[in-house]
């Protein structure tokens, strides 16, 4: 049976999934390519002789051997940049218009859920979660993080951009960093007012923290154990499941069918009795609860959060959704992944590489750098403006 | 009671005064046409009365009712439905989607069905697009697609800003019978056409609009005789 062939509301929830298989595998062959070339080409260098005398394996075998780990903490991070990526996207779509508070709404899901889970921490319920009440806690925290970032994104719409409409674009893009830094302040305001510092720790609870082993292999320098921790898990089930959600909103439902009107033609979308600025509004709520949504997340996967974190997971799905495509809701799916990975390998790989002249840490050099080239070389990103949302 | 009335509207640009004092009525069952050259408020009275400019004195009554404060999407509510001037499409999403939209307002599934049923029933030639994108479609077709999407909506009154924009002359002749076997059919139109000629054979009243005043106004059979507007608008 053909895709086409099947009703929408079934096919707007096999496609984007189907869509997120394609794009996580595809990127990770490409690069897991990539790598492995790279290694061949470095064998007997410098870097490979280094490696040999300290470590006793041969460039190739180490780059093989973590390549499966390396590739799933790229896809998490992949699906936490696509979620963030959304909200960018979606307003860009709308609006023509770069929210740059964004990353504080995400920051404020973040605060919200773990605000939440803390509380539940205080009240004594947190301790004795059985596995599956731990589950329900968390969906709870993240159910939490969307409402309030959700709200977040609606107010600030309504108080700091929409009477800036009509203005030249470069007013309402000042007024966005503007309500960033007002949001970061205002998070550590109300942080500190409670406990007298600003930053907070996702409390321990669950099973989040264990490691499930998927399989090993054997290479001549022992036995490869790969596994993935179950918070890798929760993070990729919870995205999958509100891109899918996400996806249907837009390309099944009548208010999503508004939504893409009113990005194409706002006046004529008036014409047919579309509310256009409940529709705006509608927009905003969606990206910003996805964004609350993905702060949650991030929170459970890296535990500290303070009102800065923000920054550059934002700036990063920023990228992302240029890299996709700004506008384009699927681009933004495969920025995110894309960059997830690309930060992953140069996380891994860059040390050993480079001998250790670069570290880790000048993984966040590729990402920019990504975003430059793009924006020199291909304005329109990877699947550009002009694919439809639909297509 | 006029289905449509005009009342001494003022509509203005920023400082230009782009209407001043317009008049007109459109009764039930009525082809009305508005000519004049460009610039002389033609589609300056269209968004006035649709509601995406709003006139900063004057009246608009529909059906009795007072509408000329009213946001574009409250104004289609009323029964009113503009097809604008360069067709506004959506061109991302499909003919259906499109025509679809036209329908946003009615909630009930088996409604929607007939109403497309009548829209492919004019205009076959979109059925055979129907999964194809808006914005790949001829000019023709075009506005073949934005005239049936005004139909969606079931209106009371149809106001189309240039129909006949930019079509081979083939296809302007098949827009005007549309237009023709519509009002047989019992919609309302108001018609707004540089093709004064077209425009007044298919009307059967007619205003003439010079700089945002309106200067005549007569049955579509006397403008056509009239002396001023043979000159001026259909070059004879």
């Amino acid at each position: 049976m053909r895709i086409a062939q099947l009703p929408v509301s079934v096919r707007e929830i096999v496609k984007p999934i189907g869509r997120m298989v394609v794009f996580v595998v595809g990127a990770g062959a490409v690069f897991s390519a990539f790598m492995v070339l790279l290694a061949l080409v470095f064998k007997g260098s410098a870097a490979d002789r280094l490696l040999l005398e300290s470590m006793d394996v041969g460039i190739l075998p180490y780059t093989v051997s973590i390549l499966p780990q390396v590739l799933i903490d790229g896809v998490t991070l992949g699906f936490v940049y696509a979620a963030i990526a959304l909200g960018y996207t979606m307003v860009y779509g709308v609006l023509e218009f770069i929210n740059f508070a964004h990353s504080e709404i995400f920051a404020i899901g973040a605060f919200a859920g773990v605000e939440f889970l803390l509380f539940m921490e205080r009240l004594g319920i947190l301790a004795g979660a059985g596995p599956l009440f731990a589950y329900m806690l968390l969906m709870m925290a993240v159910l939490a993080g969307m409402m309030a970032s959700g709200a977040t994104a609606v107010i600030v719409e309504r108080t700091a951009y929409r009477p800036l409409r009509g203005a030249p674009r470069i007013v309402p893009l000042i007024s966005a960093i503007g309500v960033s830094f007002v949001l970061q302040d205002l998070i550590r305001l109300v942080e500190s007012l409670t406990s007298g510092q600003f930053h907070r720790i996702f409390p321990t609870f669950g099973n989040f923290d264990d490691r499930v082993s998927l399989f090993a292999f054997e290479m001549k320098m022992g036995t490869v154990y790969v596994d993935i921790q179950v918070k890798s898990i929760v993070v990729i089930v919870a995205a999958v499941l509100m891109l899918a959600g996400l996806n249907y909103i837009v390309n099944a439902t009548r208010v999503g069918k508004a939504i893409r009107a009113v990005a194409q033609d706002r006046s004529s979308a008036s014409l047919m009795g579309v509310y256009v600025n409940g529709i705006i509004s509608f927009t905003f709520l969606l990206g910003g609860a996805l964004g609350g949504a993905a702060g949650v997340l991030y929170a459970l996967k890296f535990t500290r959060i303070d009102p800065f974190i923000g920054f550059f997971p934002g700036m990063k799905a920023f990228t992302a959704a240029v890299l996709g495509g700004i506008g384009n809701l699927t681009g933004a799916l495969l920025g995110g992944i894309v960059l997830g990975m690309l930060e992953s390998f140069a996380g891994a790989y860059l040390t050993t590489f480079t001998m250790g002249a670069m570290g880790a840490e000048y993984k966040d050099i590729i990402a920019f750098a990504i975003l430059i080239l793009i924006l020199i070389f291909r304005p329109s990103g990877l699947l550009g403006e002009q694919v439809s949302q639909k297509a | 009671m006029s289905l449509l009335e005009l009342e001494d509207i003022h509509t203005y640009y920023g400082a230009i005064h782009a209407l001043k004092g317009v008049s007109l009525r459109v009764e039930q069952g009525e082809i009305v046409t508005l000519i004049g050259a460009n610039g002389a408020g033609k589609t300056t009275t269209l968004k006035s009365i649709s509601g995406l400019l709003r006139c900063r004195k004057g009246r608009i009554l529909f059906d009795g009712k007072n509408i000329s404060s009213m946001p574009a999407h409250l104004v289609h509510r009323e029964g009113i439905d503009l097809v604008p001037e360069g067709r506004g499409i959506f061109p991302r999403l499909t003919v259906l989607e499109n025509l679809e939209m036209g329908a946003y307002l009615v909630r009930d599934h088996a409604d929607i069905k007939k109403r497309l049923e009548y829209a492919f029933g004019l205009f076959p030639r979109l059925r055979e697009r129907i999964d194809q994108k808006g914005g790949t479609l001829s000019g023709g077709e075009q506005q073949m697609l934005a005239t049936a999407r005004g139909l969606m909506s079931d209106p009371k009154i149809l106001l189309m800003d240039e129909p006949s924009m930019g079509l081979a002359p083939v296809l302007v002749d098949q827009i005007f019978d549309i237009i023709k076997e519509l009002n047989a059919r019992g919609t309302t139109i108001l018609l707004i056409e540089q093709n004064a000629l077209m425009a007044l054979s298919v009307a059967h009243r007619g205003y003439v609009l010079q700089t945002g005043n309106i200067v005549l106004s007569d049955t579509a059979e006397n403008l056509r005789q009239d002396e001023m507007v043979r000159k001026a608008y259909l070059g004879v």
